[in-house]
């Protein structure tokens, strides 16, 4: 039976360079991120060459994801969090195409590396502690001190409050990579179950046809999967963004 | 192929760590999800979001400029339909105080003419009436010359001798009276 976890494993293409004791190589992940980036880019700049009033289908698609983002962004962080849609978007379609280029068979799915989601949910993180502090100052603490709690609870309240905040990144990223890190290696599974019956015989052949029937339902659960965890991740971060823009709860 | 020594495990058995927390591949990773993503960012932030917006604005424009224009031309419709209306309103007006004016005026010629005919016909039944009295009166002292006249003739038959004139038209005029 295949390793369901060979498919995350990392195989370095070529090396680029040598930084002190760090090779930097370019690996199966980083080709799939050029060609994930590559293909947002070019299918966004693509469908809207020719700036149709009235848009055909491909623009259509592509002014769809412009304002299903900005719609996200604009009703959790109102107007002033527009500032940080050209973010919220990259990052929305990069997860995004990412899950979904990763659903291909064969594919390696970037997403499902911690490293990946942790170093985007920092750059959350990150974004959200430096413009809020920009921003409010040491306001920005407001955030972590809620109006009308009486003030013998409130020292266990802040120190919750700052507790959870610094969990965010571990838990935003942690979400998406471990929901596609198990949805590839459940598909891996049961679709090893396939080959492993179908080399049974006739009894075997039949009994193969559950497996393929389970695999066909995983991944029409795992499509979903791949939007919805692009798009949990997007709101979170609009929510986030919320925080460092109202600190005030 | 060059691999990462971590990653040959395969082969061997357990010492090949979990992919995902094999930290050798970590700084491969890293640096070409910034360089990606970066890449991402300025292209979306730049180039395709700026676009797309646009896009966007400018058909919200056009529609808002069309649904503006298409409200402008109502109301220019609206106020040629309330123009002509005021005209037929005012046609109707006019005719209507045409008419009345006319009939008015139509009433008060018939009733002079009917004024004028009936004041001759007046003059003339007075003129007749005259005429009449006249014709009786004379009728009448006629008759009383025949009375006066016949008196005298059968009053002279029947006593032979004729009556003062007097006499007679007294008598006369007294039968008259009754």
């Amino acid at each position: 039976m295949a390793d369901p976890i060979k498919q995350f494993e990392i195989v370095d293409l070529f090396p680029i360079a040598r930084i002190g004791n760090t090779d930097i190589a370019f690996t199966n992940s980083a080709a799939f991120m050029v060609l994930a980036v590559g293909g947002i880019t070019t299918f966004l700049l693509a469908t809207t060459r020719r700036r149709e009033v009235v848009p055909g289908r491909m623009q259509s698609i592509a002014e769809l994801s412009y304002e299903f983002v900005a719609n996200t962004l604009q009703t959790t962080a109102g107007k002033e969090g527009m500032k940080f849609f050209p973010f919220v978007f990259s990052l929305f379609m990069f997860i995004l195409i990412a899950n979904l280029i990763g659903l291909i068979p064969y594919a390696f799915t970037i997403t499902s590396h911690i490293v990946v989601t942790l170093a985007l949910s920092m750059s959350v993180f990150l974004t959200v502690l430096i413009y809020g502090f920009w921003k409010n100052g040491l306001h920005f603490f407001n955030l972590f001190v809620p109006k009308g709690v009486p003030l013998y609870i409130l020292p266990l309240i802040v120190f919750i409050e700052v507790l959870s905040f610094i969990s965010r990144p571990v838990s935003h990223s942690v979400r998406l990579f471990a929901n596609l890190l198990a949805g590839h290696i459940t598909l891996k599974v049961f679709a090893g179950f396939i080959t492993l019956l179908g080399g049974l015989g006739i009894a075997g052949i039949i009994g193969a046809t559950l497996p393929l029937a389970l695999v066909v339902a995983f991944f029409a659960l795992e499509l979903l999967v791949a939007f919805l965890q692009a798009y949990v991740f997007a709101i979170l971060t609009c929510i986030y963004i919320n925080d460092a823009i109202h600190p005030g709860h | 192929m060059a691999t990462t020594t971590a990653q040959t495990g395969q082969s061997t058995g357990a010492a090949a760590p979990f992919p995902p927390f094999n930290a050798d591949t970590f700084a491969s990773q890293l640096f070409w999800l910034a360089l990606c993503f970066i890449f991402l960012l300025v292209m979306m932030w730049k180039v395709a979001l700026p676009r797309i917006g646009g896009i966007i604005d400018n058909r919200l424009q056009r529609i808002s400029g069309d649904l503006a224009e298409a409200a402008a031309l109502k109301g220019q419709s609206d106020d040629a339909i309330a123009a002509y209306e005021k005209a037929l309103a005012d046609a109707r007006a006019r005719a209507q105080a045409i008419a009345n004016e006319t009939r008015d005026k139509q009433a008060a010629e018939a009733d002079l003419t009917r004024k004028r005919l009936e004041d001759e016909l007046n003059v003339k039944l007075a003129d007749a009436e005259k005429t009449i009295a006249a014709t009786k009166t004379a009728a009448m002292s006629n008759v009383r010359g025949i009375a006066a006249d016949a008196t005298k003739a059968i009053v002279e038959r029947l006593i032979g001798k004729a009556p003062s004139d007097s006499a007679v038209d007294a008598a006369v005029a007294d039968t008259l009276k009754r």
